[in-house]
């Protein structure tokens, strides 16, 4: 295609919208809105997987060694469970520190009447603590932790585990099902809004049939004209979203004091790192699909 | 130049458009096809430019099989055909200079090129100082002269006219007749869909009288004809 030709289609795209503004504006407010549900979702989801993955960090698989089991294999088997796929990392507590743990909890003053003994009461009681990448995976470490000959216990939270996994899924879920409900509901609002500017062209289309145009030349501009309303669509949500993010959490924070010491939230950077691409994309990509559907099925020369 | 060969055209409801036609028009000819509504003249040029395909026969326009065309050939094979009707056709948002360049952007001519041809080919239909103007500024036979610039501009071998003259006073249909001759002298082929008695009477060019889907007569130098 020629340059002259590029600029032309271009500039026919952009009078289209202009021609059609009341049903361009109304796509564009019908994507912005669509996008910035998704925005909100993504920034939700975002930060509720943030926040449980902040718990996944506390939940911990705790495991014992039988007694006599010697420092050279509890470091070996250290060394295995630190390898595994599921693990992110793996704190050792010698039976000392465990001891030292258990007198500052519970004992307190009392602990020293314990000390007078001599020996440690927890002497078998080295361990590793094991937090996972991911929660889900607890079930299958633990398995493979009790066929370690010289574990003689695996502690497990089963409930938290269950839960966070549980809960992060039920969330991916429900906002892929609604966000792929909007995207469908805007794919149709863009067809709409293009099969009207082929309704209002269509004398110049037939013209320029009859002149020898080609199908990707009569039906460019309309194309351009979905992608630039998926494009402007895109932009307004996710400048909305940049401005309210910070006030929201600011006000969330401030309001409920509470939340503010278990919750941390992601910054607006960090959520823009993935939205603003992927906004970009889904808006450009709806404008797309919705006008080249609605272009093949209504223009052929 | 332009070849029918037993060409049938049927629509799904009601008698064939056309039945079995065969005709042949050589290039540089100057041609009328007369004949009563629903004779199939309409029939006739959608099956040249290829909007439409017979139900049976062959039709060849400029060297080209019309009916095994491929699809994505067909703007290409359109190109060697310019066309005017009867409504004009022009884009009424656009001035003159604009609905002619038109023609040229479609088939992706360059901008300086434009530039060069469309006023001249405006200078070759005497709208030269009108090229500014929107259609609605214009009178019915300067429409449909800008109409013919249009079809004109890229220089196609075959011009296909139907009803030129149906929307215009006898002066300006006799412009226009005068324009399409002097055309038709330069060596681009002809052909004019008409229902202008006086003009065909008068230009003494060869006239197909089509009736009820047939041709019913092909004269060189013919007459009207309303007993067929």
């Amino acid at each position: 295609m020629r340059f002259s030709t590029l600029i032309y289609t271009f500039k026919q795209g952009l009078k289209n919208i202009f021609r059609n503004k009341w049903y361009s504006l109304a796509s564009i407010a019908t994507i912005g809105a669509c996008l910035f549900m998704f925005g909100i979702f993504y920034a939700v989801v975002a930060n509720f997987q943030y926040i449980v993955k902040g718990a996944q960090d506390g939940v911990a698989v705790t495991v014992f060694f039988k007694e006599e089991t010697s420092e050279e294999t509890i470091a070996e088997v250290g060394k295995l469970i630190e390898n595994r796929p599921e693990v992110s990392h793996i704190k050792y507590v010698s039976a000392e520190e465990a001891w030292n743990g258990f007198k500052d909890e519970y004992l307190g003053e009392y602990a020293e009447g314990f000390d007078a003994e001599g020996d440690n009461p927890l002497k078998d009681s080295s361990n590793y603590e094991i937090y996972l990448q991911d929660v889900s995976q607890q079930g299958a470490l633990v398995k493979y932790l009790e066929t370690i000959e010289s574990i003689r216990m695996v502690n497990k939270s089963d409930i938290t585990a269950n839960a966070l996994s549980g809960v992060n899924r039920l969330v991916g879920y429900v906002s892929v099902g609604i966000i792929a409900i909007l995207l469908g509901v805007s794919v149709f609002l863009i067809s709409n809004t293009v099969t009207i500017g082929i309704a209002v062209r269509k004398e110049e289309i037939s013209i320029m049939k009859y002149i020898g145009a080609t199908d990707f030349f009569v039906r460019s501009p309309f194309v351009i004209e979905g992608v630039l309303i998926g494009f402007v669509g895109a932009v307004f949500p996710l400048a909305i979203i940049y401005v309210v993010y910070n006030n929201i959490i600011a006000f969330v924070i401030e309001r409920f004091t509470v939340l503010s010491n278990f919750l941390k939230f992601l910054p607006v950077d960090d959520i823009f790192k993935i939205l603003l691409p992927v906004s970009i994309v889904l808006g450009v990509g709806i404008g797309f699909l919705g006008s080249y559907i609605t272009v093949r099925k209504h223009i052929r020369v | 130049m332009i070849t029918l060969e037993g060409v049938s055209k049927s629509y799904s409801t009601g008698a064939p458009a056309l039945n079995n036609v065969s005709l042949h028009i050589d290039e540089g000819e100057f041609v009328f096809v007369v004949g009563d509504s629903g004779s199939g003249k309409s029939t006739l040029i959608k099956l040249l430019l290829r909007e439409l395909l017979p139900t049976a026969g062959n039709i060849t326009v400029n060297g080209t099989d019309v009916v095994h065309l491929k699809h994505r050939k067909i703007p290409k094979f359109r190109r060697n055909i310019g066309v005017v009707f009867q409504d004009f056709r022009l884009l009424k948002d656009r001035n003159v200079y604009e609905n002619v360049a038109f023609a040229q952007r479609v088939v992706q001519i360059p901008s300086k090129q434009i530039k060069k041809n469309v006023p001249s080919i405006l200078s070759v239909v005497g709208l030269a100082g009108k090229y500014k103007a929107k259609p609605r500024q214009l009178s019915g036979g300067e429409q449909q002269r800008v109409a013919l610039a249009r079809a004109l501009v890229n220089k196609p071998p075959i011009l296909l006219a139907d009803e030129p003259t149906g929307n215009l006073d006898p002066k300006n249909s006799w412009e226009i007749m005068k324009l399409l001759e002097e055309i038709n002298s330069k060596g681009t082929t002809v052909l004019v869909v008409t229902h202008n008695r006086e003009i065909v009477n008068t230009m003494k060019k060869r006239v197909i009288t089509m009736h009820k889907g047939i041709v019913a007569n092909d004269e060189k130098e013919g007459l009207y004809n309303d007993e067929v």
